[in-house]
């Protein structure tokens, strides 16, 4: 299958000896000049001339406008208590996959330029001066950070590696060590409007072909609009949810709700994309051009209310930052959150006993749910704090008759990366992404032993995609991750629905 | 006065001022750099009351480090705890008898539990310390100045101990009276000379040099720890548009949030 042995999974996690360099060879493709020029950034494929002054320059740049840095790169007081929860530090052994180690990574740097301690003792304190082994270091393991903030949750005080790693990835690219996968797919959103390069036309097929299947299963005819101005919901989800399985099926999940809630909504073509790569590549420009497609295509449309579809880091970023970087939203609808998530729109509907729900369609399956970790560290789905854990569970639960949650510390916001976050979804990592899966792969092992879980379900695209890729390696198959929309659409009955409905599932379970 | 003391009296005031000014300074910088997006790490506090006792369970508790480690946890919280009281029992020494604070400061407990906290301190210096050279991630990420720094406490609070202990072990005690007076003599600019005792003098100048590291070492987490934007934002990005001065700038440049 590869060349790298897949992790032990163990009935109780395994703290790692330390292994020096065991991930050292383990860097993704660096951008030719093509991509980086693309995105504004200089270079070919290696360091620019002059990079050294640059990149402190940028450094220095960083530190002036990100407090989290400046007060990160201060705080660290090496107590370790953040080593052992990495994901990738647990699958891979190598130390500098610790999250203070990835840290110090730059940390060293600015100690030695912009601290007395590291100008004038710098052995005393690790400070190293910047070379191109050092670059070339950080280039290696901060792309090895899925930014899943699993370590700013232990941190005593808060330090968040995924801050850093932004800040260096940003400062790599603009010194000429742009990641090739992420470079590439970002001028994609703006050219054509989503992460895969889907024109209009294709997209509008891809719809159409939805409508079909749907009416084909229910026999209800239900709409998946495209660009239809005067909608009331616009719904920006990721492209993944287009065509990929699960993502799919969770699509056609929305769409019933929708239906069967009665209201009208739309897709946009400009806008048919909510994964936001500016987060990964920690760049707050271009965060905000890929946000503000949402804005024009919300003004053009006419719509009233923004809705997410199932995507971890866009939805962090919707959450987060669409008020900051694409807002004001004066122009919508003030009594509903802007942005409102997919699963709040559903949650409010079951509440409201709206939807006709037959849980026995789902009772081919066992399920768990794997917490998002951008979900569960980086926003909320729901009014209260840590309403992003219930409202999952409470829609799982309320379509589904069998559902068990994975071992307590491995859940909500103990959560672990799916090992494919962060910009590294890329073939180049699949060594990595293999073995930052072990965690997560352990618990679902377990819980698949103690419980008869058969699936497990998740409101990511990237984990979804990632899962499907990585359940193979551990022994499973890739058909068991799911979509949590799939499981409302499988268990929703419409209007008009007939005795059919059971042939619906069995499609569903065959595709 | 001694030599020695005008000395000291130097080395007292350039410690205070590398101190304060040298935090104050950190401080401002905190404060000065912007947070221009919103990352508390959830689930977090919707109101700026559950701010406050977030921090609470921090600063009191060490909540965070409690749930990652018990054993750093232990000893970091024993550590922290004793130094809080042996802050206290020092407090006797800038404290004038006729202030109001005297009678809280010279209770007995405050005192005695001071003088005890000293042996806390070493038991969890001690346990920091091992725990840095034999775990092997903590030792990987350990550079000298982690394991000088515990070294130095240990040193100021087993000198500090000794004096305390001074009949029990037999040596000859710090004049505590002349002390104060020095001390005192500090903050009133009337300056007194200052006990010879060679263990006094050495706790003196450890304390002295931690005061001036201070600013430019890891000490700084305890300022810092107030100013990590993943715990003291407020969650609430739907509700209230937060927009630093560059991020607006932006915008002002190209008008396409408009
Ligand atoms: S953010 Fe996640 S991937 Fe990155 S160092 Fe922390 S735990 Fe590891
Ligand atoms: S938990 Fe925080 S303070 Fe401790 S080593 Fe990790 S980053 Fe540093």
């Amino acid at each position: 299958m590869a060349d790298f042995e897949t992790p032990q999974t163990h009935e109780f996690p395994v703290i790692p000896t330390v292994m020096e360099g065991a991930m050292a060879h383990s860097s993704p493709f660096v951008a030719s000049a093509e991509f980086q020029s693309e995105m504004g950034f200089p270079g070919d494929g290696g360091l620019i001339e002059g990079w050294k002054d640059r990149f402190l320059d940028l450094l220095d740049d960083k530190l002036g406008k990100y407090r989290s840095l400046q007060v990160f790169m201060d705080t660290c007081v090496k107590c370790g208590a953040c080593t052992d929860k990495c994901h990738y530090f647990l699958g891979t052994s190598d130390p500098k996959n610790m999250p203070v180690a990835r840290q110090d990574l730059l940390r060293k740097v600015y100690r030695r330029y912009h601290t007395f301690a590291g100008k004038y003792f710098p052995k005393l304190v690790g400070a190293i001066d910047l070379t191109e082994d050092v670059v070339n270091d950080m280039y290696s393991y901060y792309h090895q950070c899925s930014e899943c903030r699993r370590c700013a949750v232990f941190c005593p005080f808060g330090i968040d590696t995924a801050e850093v790693t932004m800040a260096a990835r940003d400062i790599l690219a603009q010194v000429g060590l742009g990641q090739k996968y992420s470079n590439q797919i970002i001028p994609k959103v703006h050219k054509i409007g989503n992460n895969l390069g889907l024109p209009e036309k294709a997209l509008a097929d891809t719809l159409e072909g939805l409508e079909e299947d749907v009416e084909d299963d229910t026999g209800v005819k239900v709409r998946f609009p495209l660009d239809e101005k005067g909608a009331d919901i616009l719904l920006v989800t990721p492209s993944a949810d287009f065509f990929a399985e699960p993502h799919v099926d969770g699509l056609m999940g929305y769409g019933k709700v929708f239906h069967a809630a009665g209201v009208s909504w739309t897709l946009s073509s400009k806008a048919s994309e909510a994964a936001n790569f500016g987060l990964f590549i920690g760049s707050y420009e271009q965060m905000r051009q890929v946000s503000l497609r949402i804005r024009d295509a919300a003004k053009e449309l006419g719509v009233k209310r923004i809705v997410f579809g199932e995507c971890g880091h866009a939805w962090r970023v919707a959450y987060n930052h669409l008020n900051t970087l694409a807002g004001p939203w004066d122009f919508l609808d003030q009594s509903y959150p802007i942005p409102q998530h997919i699963l709040e729109f559903t949650k409010d509907c079951l509440d409201r006993g709206i939807l006709n729900i037959d849980k026995s369609q789902n009772d081919d399956m066992t399920l768990t749910f794997h917490d998002s970790c951008n979900i569960a560290r980086a926003s909320r789905i729901g009014a209260e704090p840590g309403s992003q854990f219930t409202t999952p569970r409470e829609v799982i639960k309320a379509v589904c008759n069998n559902f068990y949650d994975m071992s307590a510390d491995t859940i909500h916001d103990a959560t672990f990366c799916c090992g494919g976050g962060g910009g590294l979804l890329t073939d180049d990592l699949m060594e990595l992404r293999v073995k930052g899966a072990l965690p997560r792969m352990e618990s679902l092992k377990n819980v698949i032993a103690d419980k008869g879980v058969t699936h497990m379900a998740a409101i990511c695209a990237i984990c979804k995609s990632q899962f499907t890729k990585v359940l193979p390696y551990y022994g499973m198959t890739m058909d068991q991750i799911v979509s949590v929309h799939q499981l409302v659409g499988n268990a929703i009955i419409l209007d008009g629905q007939g005795d059919d409905a059971d042939e619906s599932d069995d499609a569903d379970e065959a595709a | 006065m001694t030599a020695l003391s005008i000395i000291y009296v130097i080395l007292f005031y350039l410690a205070m001022i590398t101190l304060v000014v040298g935090v104050a300074n950190k401080i401002v910088q905190y404060v000065r750099v912007p947070a221009p997006l919103k990352i508390a790490v959830t689930p977090a506090p919707i109101t700026r009351g559950g701010v406050v006792y977030r921090f609470f369970t921090e600063v009191v508790f060490f909540n965070s480090l409690f749930r990652a480690t018990k054993w750093t946890w232990i000893f970091g919280w024993i550590f922290h705890l004793s130094l809080l009281l042996a802050f206290f029992r020092h407090l006797r020494y800038v404290i004038s008898p006729n202030s109001f604070l005297w009678p809280l400061v010279n209770l007995e407990v405050v005192q005695s539990f001071g003088k005890y906290a000293g042996f806390a301190m070493l038991f969890g210096l001690t346990g920091l310390f091992v725990r840095r050279i034999f775990v092997d991630r903590v030792r990987y990420i350990s550079s000298p100045s982690d394991y000088l720094m515990l070294l130095l406490i240990f040193a100021i609070a087993g000198t500090g101990l000794l004096m305390s202990f001074s009949k029990e072990v037999g040596i000859s005690g710090v004049d505590i009276i002349q002390l104060k007076a020095f001390v005192m003599g500090l903050f009133l600019l009337d300056w007194q000379s200052l006990p010879g005792d060679i263990i006094l003098l050495v706790h003196l100048t450890m304390v002295l040099f931690l005061m001036m590291i201070f600013p430019v070492s890891k000490l700084l987490h305890a300022p810092g720890l107030f100013f990590a934007p993943t715990r003291y934002q407020v969650d609430n990005p739907r509700e209230k548009r937060h927009l630093s001065d560059w991020g607006a700038a932006i915008e002002a440049k190209d008008g396409r949030n408009a």
